[in-house]
């Protein structure tokens, strides 16, 4: 076993944010190890694509992996192995094969995983998280095919519409009231709802999934209220859980996801940020302080690179040891949230949190809801959210705005 | 796939480059400079379609 001083940086977890953070160690000069370890068979690729592009035509991994570039081409890539537990102190990490990695510094960047219903296991049953979830349930899309979407957020609603699109009958059911409504507001949730049901998506809102019926494979779900729907495919985005638990065993605050400064220096419960240890991705509870304080998990497509860069950044400077360090970690940190989708011939474009508006601080500022539209979102006198149906040109003025 | 949806990003990472003009499409202006090379990385890394290709 190699001394500390020898030990690589140990990067966990082998998709976009481990990407941009070994990336970033290189672009910031660091000449030493890296070592990614991940669950993933797959070198990192982009998910944009898994619920529209990837369900409707062929797609490889090579049409949907990140550039290989000449910067990372010696880092130590160990696919198809989990992490199951962290040592501080010791500066290892043990992986599920029984493999102990040391680390000189350790990148936390697990991600998340996509929650499941507490039912049986059934063919028919589909989870869309990797692009091997949405390779087998591509497969199942056929244009006879029925349907039953289970959640309404971004990534339900653009299955939804892929899936309508490819000439199959789909419903959503959710609890919610409206589909995509947390990030979006009332406002926009309901026009997005009316462009579904235009387009032949049918709803069960303020409804979930109670049981399945089917031996051999899905042939219905029942609804809580008692209504079955006779479905051969059940796509379950009923949202994500952290993939932290690996973490249990030190004393970083895991209160949903890992909890990071505005460095992406991961924090213990006591308050104290660890100058080796960082945090990346949609795992990491962070303050931007474009908005205040408050740390916060983002599930934005721009947040691992955001993050990765950012942690890849201090951590070099940690590592060069040549006084760089405190202004480093001084530097402001204050990406742009930034979030895309598309369902139908709806494109939707969003800056900022949305979610942070007063309730009665979503107004529309430009064109009409039922085209083209812009919509802001005010927490008192401040913008600090807009969103587009359209009008991606109009709407960079307003990014200006929320930047401040 | 991988092709351009107009989504803007590289603009603000590469202005002098990229432009999303009046009617929502993303114009490639010019070609990078050596020392543009940064912001052009950067604008393949923001880039949501993944559609830009740095070529030397």
């Amino acid at each position: 076993m190699s001394t500390p001083a020898e030990a690589p940086v140990v990067i966990v977890g082998g998709a976009m944010g481990g990407l941009r953070a070994a990336e970033a160690l290189r672009r910031a000069g660091y000449t030493g190890g890296v070592k990614v370890v991940g669950q993933e068979l797959h070198a990192p690729y982009n998910r944009p694509p898994l619920s529209k592009d990837v369900l409707s035509t062929v797609v490889t991994h090579e049409a949907v992996a990140f550039p290989e570039r000449a910067a990372t081409a010696d880092v130590d890539w160990v696919r198809g192995v989990s992490a199951t537990d962290a040592d501080l102190e010791a500066r290892t990490v043990t992986t599920d094969d029984g493999e102990v990695h040391p680390w000189k510094a350790l990148v936390i960047a697990t991600g998340l995983r996509a929650r499941r219903l507490a039912l049986p296991e059934l063919p028919g049953r589909q989870a869309i998280r990797t692009l091997d979830d949405a390779i087998a349930l591509r497969a199942q899309l056929t244009d006879v095919a029925r349907i039953v979407v289970l959640g309404s957020g971004f990534l339900g609603c653009e299955v939804a519409a892929t899936a309508r699109k490819l000439g199959c009958d789909v419903t959503i059911v959710s609890p919610s009231d409206l589909p995509i409504v947390r990030p979006l507001g009332r406002l926009v949730a309901g026009e997005i709802q009316r462009r579904h049901e235009a387009k032949g998506v049918r709803f069960r809102l303020g409804r979930t999934v109670e049981h399945l019926d089917g031996e051999d494979r899905l042939t219905a779900v029942a609804l809580d209220d008692g209504e079955r729907i006779e479905a051969d495919v059940l796509v379950e985005a009923i949202g994500s859980d952290c993939n932290s638990e690996w973490l249990a065993g030190t004393p970083l605050d895991l209160t949903d996801g890992i909890r990071a400064d505005a460095a992406m220096r991961a924090v213990s419960t006591d308050g104290m940020a660890h100058d080796d240890v960082y945090v990346v991705g949609d795992i990491a509870r962070f303050p931007n302080l474009m908005f205040d304080d408050v740390p916060r998990r983002v599930e934005h497509w721009n947040i691992p690179t955001d993050t990765g860069k950012r942690a890849g950044a201090v951590l070099a400077s940690w590592l060069a040891n040549d006084g760089s360090f405190a202004d480093a970690v001084a530097q402001p940190f204050t990406p742009m949230p930034s979030f895309w989708s598309n369902q139908f011939e709806l494109a939707l474009q969003a800056y900022g949190l949305p979610s942070l508006a007063d309730e009665d601080g979503i107004r529309l500022l430009d064109g009409e809801l039922s085209g083209d539209a812009i919509v802001g979102y005010y927490r008192g006198d401040r913008l600090v959210g807009v969103v587009g149906l359209g009008m991606k040109a109009a709407l960079l003025p307003y990014r200006a705005t929320i930047a401040g | 796939m991988s092709l351009c949806q107009n989504y803007g990003q590289c603009v603000f990472e590469a202005p002098r480059i990229f432009h999303l003009n009046d009617d929502d499409k993303l114009e490639h202006l010019a070609e990078a400079n050596d020392d543009e090379r940064d912001q052009v990385e950067s604008a393949v890394d923001v880039c949501p379609m993944q559609a830009i290709r740095i070529v030397d």
